[in-house]
């Protein structure tokens, strides 16, 4: 079973690094191009994701297990626990910044009573 | 926010105790499983919003208060704080609780991790108090859109100042 | 005619970004692993952990966790802030 999962994951290379590219370039093409402020919110959200998964991307090693010596079983080699550690802040703050940023979405449609970002452009001045 | 109905409020009676449950148990098993004080400490804070959604908030804050995750959250970064310092003659955050074991690995059921453990407890309190804090101020700021208290600051272009 | 413009921006970009994820390490074949070798060899042995990540956040790296802590408290107090009455009694 595992080292079924070990081959598949060797033969794909680098389209894995593809994968996060097509994540990005959709999330932030829907930051541009949409106008519903939750909408953008949760595009944000998928482009931090596929940020947080790049990284983990990063720390792979061929046949690696995960870095806990209580669980890894006979395995020698471990996956690296560092970019595994920066993810785990990365994703807190993305949580931190996305409640904050819905919060401004809640005080926006109390003050303009839309949610279209074209309408509060021209609801001002 | 009216409660859902009956349906709704009985499984919420059998499954948000799970929910606490599960998330102190990956709390307390954060040292040697995958998981600690943040991914614990959001699982129990989904008690809070789940609770909300079932019963409606009159009947919810009637025995649940802002003040006692505030005090959680302030308990959790204040302990966080401490057991850092506890490792001060070598450096901050220093596990200075630790035994060194080089190299071997326990079969206990919990083995022994020094700081660690202690700090995954403190982190779970303020990610507790946090979130459910973050999920209480966003319903009261539906009892303020009704009301409109509080607006109208902006002359001109507010909806509540005309 | 702004949606197309759109479009063959994300087409340029992404062609920008396979482009880069060609030039770093294939998958699975991390190139410089000294710090976190260190990392695995030592959270054990010195530092009595099991689990090397929860070691590395608590423990290594603890002033970042500190920091995250923060952040957390920050946004918290921000969007208390936020929810304020203004002063104002009805």
């Amino acid at each position: 079973m595992t080292d079924s999962i070990v081959r598949t994951l060797d033969s794909v290379g680098n389209a894995s690094y593809f994968v996060v590219a097509l994540l990005a370039v959709m999330a932030l093409f829907a930051v541009v191009t949409q106008k519903n402020m939750i909408k953008i919110c949760i595009s944000i959200a998928i482009l931090g994701s596929s940020v947080n998964l790049f990284l983990v991307l990063l720390g792979y090693r061929h046949g690696g297990e995960i870095p806990i010596y209580f669980l890894k079983g006979a395995a020698e080699t471990m996956v690296l626990p560092t970019p595994q550690c920066l993810t785990l802040t990365a994703i807190v703050i993305a949580l931190a910044t996305t409640a904050l940023m819905l919060s401004l979405i809640i005080l926006l449609h109390k003050h303009y009573g839309t949610l279209d970002i074209d309408e509060i452009r021209r609801l001002r001045g | 926010m009216k409660p859902l109905s009956v349906i709704v409020t009985s499984i919420c009676d059998v499954f948000a105790w799970f929910m606490i449950v599960f998330g102190v148990y990956v709390i307390n098993n954060g040292h040697n499983t995958p998981g600690g004080g943040f991914q614990g400490g959001a699982i129990v804070a989904t008690f809070l919003s789940f609770m909300l959604v079932a019963y409606g908030g009159k009947r919810f804050f009637a025995w649940a208060r802002a003040g006692v995750y505030g005090f959680l959250e302030f308990v959790g970064l204040a302990a966080f704080f401490v057991f850092g310092c506890f490792g001060f003659p070598r450096s901050f955050f220093f596990n200075s609780l630790a035994i060194p074991l080089g190299g071997q690995v326990l079969s206990e059921w919990i083995p022994y991790c020094g700081t660690i453990s202690l700090m995954n407890v403190a982190v779970g309190f303020e990610v507790v108090g946090a979130l459910s804090l973050v999920v209480i101020e966003m319903y009261e700021s539906i009892h303020m859109i009704d009301t409109g208290a509080g607006m109208g600051g902006e002359r001109g272009h507010d909806r509540f100042d005309r | 005619m702004k949606k197309t413009v759109f479009i063959m921006a994300a087409i340029v970009l992404a062609g920008l970004l396979c482009g880069m994820f060609e030039d770093i390490h294939p998958f699975g074949l991390p190139n410089n692993t000294l710090m976190d070798d260190y990392f695995l060899r030592h959270a054990l042995s010195d530092r009595s952990a099991q689990n090397v990540v929860t070691s590395l956040v608590f423990d290594f790296r603890g002033f970042d966790t500190l920091g995250e802590a923060a952040v957390l408290f920050t946004a918290l107090s921000s969007i208390g802030a936020l929810f304020r009455d203004g002063g104002k009694k009805e």
